[in-house]
């Protein structure tokens, strides 16, 4: 999970998620993105990923708006 | 690193039934945080209602007693006062709390019963596909209102906080929303205040809560959240309708 | 042991019912068992724990009824015909949530407002359940002052043995005639048996979930089912009719709660004329006493039902003795109360027209 450049971190389920994007709509660093692949409920989920993010310029600030939002629980939040 | 938010205590490992974006599921996490900040699971009971929140004790790690639809503040009297050092909160819709079950909630307030309501006003009635509720504004449209509420016909929303406001009985009303992580915030601290209105044995508390329903809005979760922001507070306004905490 | 008052008999249902524990009540004014209400007023404000409330309508005292019950406490409501309407969306429910519950039903004259004289027009509706879905409830019917105090007193023990609504079912005649009652001793709340199934916070142990929806349709199948054999327990153990004179009778009255008393007289009345008849008193209205009637129809040959309605308890007689014997019918709706003699007068007239006492 630790990862020297962040200072915080997000983790979600992609399962638990209905592809609501309250998330990405929320994010005020723009980190969350679509999910190409379906889960098994059939949605496309949201999803955070640090290999894809230039965290040189943006990163999880762990803010936690993601996860206040989210009607389906399906956001952990890390703070280092 | 630490994990600083996740699944509070007080509920289950469970997957949410509701549709995507819905408020209900929200508001359940918010009422588990409060249940868990304020260390009374092993003290509390709730009592669902009949609408989309009917499983709502899937989902709560407490003791929970169904009530039927409406009768949500008769049953939360009936255990309070028989175990009146435990928590007792009812979870309503506003089908639930504002049409089918209004005299039992008028009265459950004017008595003064320590219990805690949570209404969830969503304009519609979730569970039974989307018909006409006592709080559908004047010209939105739901499946018993084609066309939208006509005033002639369909009569006014209902103000139903502000009637129980008047009720003697009453000594925290607070209608917020969780349509924004601001108003989601600030709906925790209302339902925390309201429980401890309870713990301190002040009188009957409630906090209505404008929460989204996408599905028979027929919007996206964000453009829901976006109508509570732009429609529906200016229909019912977001504030402290009544407090006498202080005062008592 | 014991102590002996004179009461009427809503304030005996209410005395009985203090004294077997119950510290809840919830009522709302109906004519003519307002004196129930009252009575419970005064008693629960006096023993320690009692609560008492004056609901805002039948429909909020008997979810109040479903939230003490919750808690395993013992609880009561009371109210007359059309509040007991008002009540069966909750008795619904606590059949579906396996609830124990005692509620009182003094019957007045209906359908619809009625009026406020003795009938006994709720039979249907107190033996068939009375609300929604495939449910009974027990129905015990009190014929005398010392049996609605002891009725009362079962009608607690069977809820919580059972884990059903009891109804005890009389009518303002009964509420209000005066009688001298044995009580039994108020009963030690703590000898009461541990209900392990009760909500009083999750303290120590699982949470636990009281509800009577279950969407799964296998799963409700099953939950009725259990109903069902629970109902055939009730059945087999505590069915229960009394008799009067009917050891060497042909023909027998059959009449329940004030019909009976009424009844008793007339059974005197005709037993003076030489006529061989007796009287069949059920006791429990759910369940019915079956089996007693078809070993009673081994030697009787005709049974006159007497209600205070057009009939209803008739079907279950004539269910009963599954056509094997003449099933005659007397009623006087509407709160009309007759005397022994019009019922005598009944009695005798299919006495000689039948025939009875020269068939074989
Ligand atoms: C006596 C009775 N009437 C009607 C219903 C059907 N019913 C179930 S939920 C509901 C309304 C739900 O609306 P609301 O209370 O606004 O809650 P929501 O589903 O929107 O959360 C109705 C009418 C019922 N269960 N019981
Ligand atoms: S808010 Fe939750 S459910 Fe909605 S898209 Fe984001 S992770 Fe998924
Ligand atoms: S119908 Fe509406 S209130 Fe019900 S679960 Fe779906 S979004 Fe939520």
């Amino acid at each position: 999970m630790a990862d020297k450049l962040t200072k915080a971190s997000i983790r979600i389920n992609t399962e638990l998620c209905k592809g609501c994007y309250l998330c990405k709509a929320t994010c005020p660093e723009n980190l969350i993105f679509v999910s190409g692949k379906l889960n098994s409920k059939g949605y496309y989920p949201a999803n955070y990923s640090e290999e894809e993010l230039d965290i040189e310029k943006h990163a999880c600030k762990g803010c936690a708006l993601c996860a206040i939002v989210c009607p389906d629980l399906a956001i952990e939040v890390y703070r280092g | 690193m630490k994990k600083v938010f996740g699944r509070p205590k007080s509920m289950k490992a469970a997957e949410f039934h509701y549709c995507p974006g819905c408020g209900h599921s929200i508001i359940h996490r918010l009422i588990a945080e409060v249940i868990d900040e304020l260390g009374i699971q092993e003290k509390i009971i709730g009592v669902p209602p009949a609408g989309c929140a009917v499983l709502a004790y899937n989902y709560f790690d407490v003791d929970m007693g169904e009530a039927p639809h409406g009768r949500g503040a008769a049953v939360a009297t009936g255990i309070k006062r028989s175990l009146p050092d435990r928590i007792v909160f009812s979870y309503q819709g506003d089908g639930d709390i504002a049409a089918i079950g209004t005299a039992e909630t008028i009265h459950a307030a004017n008595r003064g019963e320590l219990i805690t309501t949570i209404f969830v006003n969503n304009g519609v009635y979730g569970m039974t596909g989307g018909q006409m509720a006592p709080t559908t504004l004047v010209g939105q449209d739901s499946t018993t209102t084609p066309g939208g509420r006509r005033l002639e016909r369909d009569g006014f929303p209902i103000d139903l906080s502000e009637m129980l406001a008047i009720a003697h009985g009453s000594v925290y009303i607070e209608r917020t929303s969780v349509h924004s992580p601001k108003h989601i915030i600030h709906t925790k601290k209302a339902i925390k205040k309201a429980f401890k209105t309870q713990i301190e044995g002040l009188g009957f508390s409630l906090v209505e809560i404008l929460s989204p329903c996408p599905t028979n809005w027929k919007m996206s979760p964000i453009k829901a959240n976006e109508f509570i922001n732009s429609t529906i507070i200016k229909n019912f306004p977001l504030k402290v309708i009544k407090d006498e905490v202080g005062k008592l | 042991m014991g102590e002996k008052k004179l009461l009427r008999g809503s304030h005996i249902i209410a005395e009985a019912a203090v004294r077997a524990g119950c510290r809840f009540y919830f009522g709302y004014p109906i004519t003519p068992q307002n004196e129930l209400t009252e009575y419970m007023s005064g008693a629960l404000a006096s023993v320690p724990g009692g609560v008492f409330i004056q609901s805002e309508s039948e429909l909020a005292a008997i979810n109040m009824v479903i939230g003490v019950s919750m808690t395993g406490k013992r609880v009561m409501t009371s109210s007359s015909s059309p509040g007991i309407s008002l009540k069966q969306e909750g008795i619904s429910y606590l059949a579906g949530q396996e609830l124990p519950a005692v509620i009182v039903n003094t019957m007045r004259g209906g359908p619809g407002l009625g009026n406020i004289a003795p009938s006994q027009g709720d039979y249907f509706q107190a033996t068939r359940g009375g609300g929604h879905g495939d449910y009974r409830t027990i129905v015990l019917a009190p014929g005398s002052g010392q049996e609605l105090a002891d009725f009362t007193r079962l009608a607690f023990d069977y809820a919580d043995k059972y884990r059903i609504p009891v109804m005890i079912l009389g009518d303002g005649m009964m509420g209000q005639m005066m009688e001298p009652v044995e009580f039994p001793d108020p009963i030690d709340l703590d000898s009461l048996p541990h209900k392990s199934w009760v909500l009083d916070g999750a303290k120590g142990r699982e949470s636990r979930i009281i509800k009577s929806l279950i969407l799964d349709t296998a799963a409700m199948e099953e939950h009725n089912w259990k109903l069902y054999r629970k109902h055939e327990i009730i059945e087999r153990e505590i069915t229960h009719v009394e008799t009067f004179m009917i050891e060497d009778a042909y023909m027998a009255i059959v009449a329940y709660g004030t019909a009976s008393r009424i009844a008793k007289g007339a059974v005197k009345k005709v037993r003076e004329m030489g006529l061989k008849v007796g009287l069949i008193m059920p006791k429990t209205l759910w369940p019915f006493p079956k089996k007693f009637f078809l070993e009673a129809g081994s030697f009787i040959t005709d049974f006159l039902v007497f209600e205070m309605s057009t009939g209803q308890m008739v079907e279950d007689v004539e269910l009963a003795l599954r056509g094997r014997r003449r099933v005659h019918f007397y009623g006087r709706p509407g709160g009309v109360v007759p005397t022994p003699e019009e019922i005598a007068k009944a009695v005798t007239t299919i006495y000689y027209r039948e025939q009875i006492d020269r068939r074989d």
